[in-house]
């Protein structure tokens, strides 16, 4: 099936009805796979138990990425091919990308308190999700004031792109900012390679995290093209009334 | 060759040279004249300084350690506050719709505006910086540098917000939604001006990198935004 064949907004929910399910299921497998083997994993020889947060904490960071990834996918997809539903694909990433990037944000700041001996250190890796969950908020406020959806998403995958351009310079500043300011002193330099019986359990969570973000993505772009229609509908009966009432 | 249409006089680099030109003189004019406000970034920038001892101390030797990042927060914002301006007031009286119709390229007339812009409210805050600092206790050797920071990452505020500008004005929205899509990306501008200035009067790390980096996000920006500006405007307006 090729992706024009998905502009037509009955196919792809036809589509998204037999998809779900499977896909939810197979979101809660691997969750419990991974959450099983995530307690089960060796404990820390220095941080103890505290280092399980990791198996939240690092997947939710890759995957609050992976949804400005998408939304600028989703962006050039609006602009560019003008694709009915690359502007659907686009509102619904956000909410969830920020929502991931807030998990791990406040997984990171637990994780800092018993580690570091605070909830929030200026760490370079900390701060640029910081500013990440900010520029999510910033597209998320242009989706709120925006009154007409169309120029809402249009106005709303220009400002994706420019993040995504963005981005990459935020993360080299900060970078360069921290290690100008505080040098490497709160984070131990561990060992590079990761033993086995972490790594294992930390990818097969980084799997249930990408399942439950498409999930979360497909029923929620359900829910817009739902709304969309709604909206529609709505419309057109407020038309037939106004003309009825003349 | 296709036949001469009426348009093919903006095709001429000259022509195209002069209409640039009669758009930016007429922002400026227009900035300068009454009800312009060009000269009220100065002032707001002015009023931040001056607040600051007020929420810090009048500790001279730290008003002098913070300087440069109270001089260059104060600038930031200031520049954030006149870009409501730059587009509002023509979507008002219809000439934006003009300067989208015309034969100019839509992004060389952003350009030109914000060029206009910048030496209309950013030029000033560079000018007036070395003021301030006295009142903050930075030394006189430093105030030159402070001044130059600004001079070179001050554009490249003014393009980053055009972006800004320009979707704000396509949403019919200005305000605290203009200053929550720009000030998250100009925090590079933010660490690397203060970095450069802090690098000149204090050390030990060498004053030329940061700066390098900041003349090169000017130099960015000043590709990017008017492209995304121009984008935003067409989207949006449409």
């Amino acid at each position: 099936m090729a992706l024009i064949d998905l502009a037509n907004p009955t196919r792809f929910l036809r589509l998204v009805n037999a998809v779900l399910p499977w896909l939810a299921a197979a979101t809660a497998i691997l969750f419990a796979i991974g959450l099983y083997r995530a307690v089960g994993a060796p404990d820390d020889y220095q941080q103890g138990a505290t280092v399980k947060i990791m198996f939240l904490h690092v997947p939710a960071a890759w995957l609050g990425m992976m949804g400005w990834g998408l939304m600028s996918v989703a962006a050039l997809g609006t602009l560019v091919w003008r694709h009915p539903l690359a502007d659907v694909a686009g509102k619904a990433a956000a909410p969830i990308g920020a929502a991931f990037t807030f998990i791990c944000l406040v997984t990171g700041s637990l994780w800092g308190r018993p580690t570091w001996g605070t909830y929030w250190v200026w760490d370079a890796r900390l701060t640029s999700m910081l500013v990440l969950l900010l520029l999510y908020l910033g597209v998320l406020a242009l989706y709120w004031t925006a009154e007409d959806p169309g120029r809402g998403a249009r106005a709303a995958a220009i400002l994706s792109l420019v993040g995504a351009v963005n981005l990459p310079i935020i993360k080299f500043s900060v970078d360069w900012w921290n290690t100008l300011h505080q040098p490497a002193s709160i984070l131990r330099t561990g060992g590079s390679a990761i033993d086995p019986s972490i790594l294992t359990p930390l990818l097969i969570m980084a799997a249930a995290f990408t399942c439950l973000f498409f999930t979360l993505h497909l029923a929620v772009m359900r829910n817009e093209i739902l709304r969309r229609r709604v909206r529609t509908m709505q419309l057109m009966e407020a038309q037939r009334f106004a003309e009825a009432g003349a | 060759m296709r036949g001469a249409t009426s348009h093919d006089h903006i095709f001429d680099p000259e022509t195209r040279v002069n209409a640039l030109l009669a758009l930016l003189l007429r922002d400026m004019r227009l900035s300068i004249r009454v009800g312009g406000g060009a000269l009220m970034g100065a002032l707001f920038f002015l009023i931040v300084v001056v607040m600051m001892p007020f929420a810090v101390g009048p500790d001279l030797n730290l008003l002098a350690r913070i300087g440069p990042a109270i001089l260059w927060l104060g600038a930031l914002l200031a520049s954030l506050l006149a870009l409501d301006r730059l587009f509002a007031v023509d979507h008002e009286d219809g000439s934006l719709d003009l300067l989208m119709m015309g034969a100019m390229p839509l992004e060389l007339a952003v350009l030109a505006k914000a060029i206009a812009h910048w030496l209309t409210t950013a030029l000033p805050l560079v000018i007036i910086a070395p003021v301030l600092g006295l009142m903050l206790n930075v030394e006189l050797k430093a105030m030159g540098v402070i001044a130059l920071t600004l001079l070179a990452g001050t554009p490249a505020l003014t393009f980053i917000g055009l972006i800004g500008a320009a979707l704000s004005v396509a949403l019919r929205r200005g305000g605290l939604l203009l200053a929550v899509l720009v000030l998250p990306l100009t925090i590079p501008v933010l660490i690397f001006g203060v970095a450069a200035a802090n690098a000149a009067i204090v050390g030990p790390a060498p004053f030329g990198p940061p700066f390098t980096i900041l003349c090169a996000l000017s130099l960015g920006s000043l590709v990017l935004g008017p492209v995304a500006a121009a984008a935003a405007l067409r989207h949006g307006l449409e």
